[in-house]
């Protein structure tokens, strides 16, 4: 472990400005049974910042995700959340605090339209009661119909007007993850994380998805939390970059600090490079 | 002509009915992927509570108001379908959360037979009668229109209009508003669902409250038609081809569905019944729905099937 968790980042990359620590993960451990999945991870998470979690197929990349997003409790270890120590809790609570996330093998609702998809991100946002809405009067629909604004910003957005009204179902898979994308922007997260938002794209997808995620960044201030293992995408779009592999934490730091790093060229790279 | 007219009304009405139950599945179908064999003992439960409650409260007043009675009979039942919809989302749907649908499916057989027992263990299980004040005499209408007038069962007609405004109000619901998306949400993937922040089990216990909504106005219905007896659980059976037939998984084909069976019973039983004997009104309904199932394995207007590969 060449480079220090806490390394400051260079500072302002591409003109952004990074606040301070939003989720700090101290020592997590995490064992399925026998199986280590994550054996002592610690690295944080700076506000505005793209962070990429890189590693090999079966690093834990995805078990590191589904801990911050509240589906795994590891046994040991923290989780600070703006400083203060997050308890266990379920996913729709991790949701509630900011946290929004995309799937690496979509997790849309199938049979709804487009809309309605992103329109289930506004959920949480929406105040009116069971009753206002059971009986669909004025409030109610004023609400919907603000809300129905906004997911129609996010549709322009992601460029995905054409096929608004299309059951997600029978999308192509490059659509099919712009819309995993629209519906957890919808919930305009403080903190977003993408699984694999790039895997089984072609070239053009991909620098379509890379542009969208620069863009959000940008735009919105989001956080953004990236696993991929296409190394050269990740290396172009995130600030800071943590490398994983079986469980372990080889590496932390710019994408240049890591890309030198002799560690994460053996495990990763394969020694050949 | 006038008798024509007669018998396809009466099926009308009779189909209302049936859509009144096929939505308790469509329901809870929609909203949770899982297809609720235990529909036929909420009904039944939801109606043994009403008519018991109102008749001991009707006792305990001393026979003064029988509206008041039936309010305090229709909170009661209300409250049984809110405890069921709970217990049933504690101590078995939470369990099974990401289960197959068939799991899921044998679960509310289980549950079907835990309700009718203990429906029966408190509410007894003799043959007993709401009484909600429908008027029971049949009306001549139409009599300008066609010669001799058309008679319609006017409790029929006002049971009909009951469901019609039940299924009006729950397609809107269903269609539009959040907690309606919500639902379809959790029905769809329930890990996405909770990654967007719709908690499983308050969305769980809504469904579940809805569909013994539904249970309860039902029983009301059918039991005051009918009587409260075991027998009521029969009905859902009847419903089945009304769900096969509109679509397990749309509230209007629960409605057209309905329609359709309760028409289609009554004509081809005074039309073609006397040709082969009669009888038809029990298989009709079944033969029609499997004739469906062959060109429209999701039903008339259920979501059309979409697999990628």
């Amino acid at each position: 472990m060449t480079n220090a968790s806490n390394a400051a980042p260079a500072a302002a990359q591409g003109g952004r400005k990074f606040g301070d620590v939003i989720l700090d993960l101290q020592n997590i451990s995490l064992r399925f049974g026998g199986v280590k999945a994550l054996t002592d991870i610690s690295f944080n998470i700076r506000e505005h910042e793209v962070r990429a979690i890189i590693g090999p197929n079966g690093a834990g990349k995805s078990s590191m995700l589904n801990v911050i997003n509240g589906v795994y409790h590891p046994q040991e270890g923290k989780i600070m959340f703006r400083g203060q120590e997050r308890k266990k809790m379920e996913p729709h609570m991790a949701a509630k605090q900011g946290i929004a996330r995309t799937f690496q093998n979509i997790a849309l609702f199938k049979g709804m339209s487009v809309l309605d998809n992103i329109m289930t991100g506004r959920n949480l946002r929406m105040k009116c009661n069971l009753f206002q809405q059971a009986l669909w009067i004025g409030a109610a629909r004023n609400e919907e119909i603000a809300h129905r604004e906004k997911v129609e910003e996010i549709v322009d957005f992601l460029e995905i007007q054409h096929i608004r009204k299309t059951a997600v179902g029978a999308l192509p898979y490059g659509l099919q993850k712009r819309v995993d994308l629209g519906r957890a922007l919808a919930m305009e997260p403080e903190i977003l994380l993408l699984d694999e938002p790039m895997a089984g794209m072609n070239v053009e997808e991909k620098q379509d998805m890379c542009r969208f995620i620069l863009d959000i960044s940008d735009q919105f201030g989001t956080t953004i939390v990236l696993i991929e293992h296409d190394m050269g995408v990740v290396m172009d779009i995130s600030d800071r970059v943590v490398v994983l592999d079986y469980g372990k934490k080889i590496g932390d730091g710019t994408p240049d600090e890591v890309r030198n790093n002799q560690d994460v060229i053996n495990a990763y790279l394969g020694s050949g490079h | 002509m006038g008798f024509f007219i007669e018998t396809m009304l009466g099926g009308l009405m009779t189909g209302m009915l049936y859509s009144l139950v096929a939505l308790g599945f469509v329901l809870i179908f929609k909203a949770s992927g899982v297809f609720n064999f235990a529909q036929g003992a909420m009904v039944l439960v939801a109606a043994l509570a009403m008519a018991r409650f109102s008749e001991w409260s009707n006792a305990a007043l001393g026979g003064d108001s029988l509206f008041l009675a039936n309010v305090i009979g229709i909170i009661g039942a209300g409250i049984v379908m809110f405890a069921v919809a709970w217990t049933v989302e504690r101590f078995v749907l939470r369990k099974l959360v990401n289960q197959e649908g068939a799991t899921l499916l044998m679960v509310t057989l289980g549950i079907a037979y835990v309700l009718e027992g203990l429906g029966q263990t408190f509410f007894g299980s003799e043959i007993y009668s709401i009484n909600v004040g429908m008027p029971k005499d049949p009306v001549i209408m139409f009599e300008g229109l066609i010669e001799g007038g058309v008679m319609i069962n006017k409790e029929d007609f006002i049971a009909a209009l009951l469901a019609a405004v039940l299924v009006g109000g729950l397609t809107v619901f269903f269609q539009k508003t959040s907690v309606g998306r919500a639902l379809r949400a959790v029905a769809d993937d329930h890990q996405a669902a909770q990654s967007v922040g719709i908690p499983l089990n308050k969305t769980w216990v809504i469904v579940w409250c809805v569909a013994g909504l539904v249970a309860l106005v039902a029983g009301i219905i059918w039991g005051s038609k009918m009587g409260v007896q075991f027998s009521l659980v029969t009905v859902a059976l009847r419903a089945l081809p009304v769900v096969i037939l509109g679509g397990l998984t749309s509230v209007p084909g629960a409605i057209v569905g309905g329609l359709i069976i309760g028409v289609g019973e009554k004509l081809s039983e005074v039309y073609l019944g006397p040709y082969v004997g009669g009888g038809i009104e029990i298989w009709f309904a079944y033969v029609m729905a499997l004739i469906v199932l062959l060109f429209r394995p999701q039903g008339l207007f259920g979501e059309k099937i979409i697999n990628r590969v």
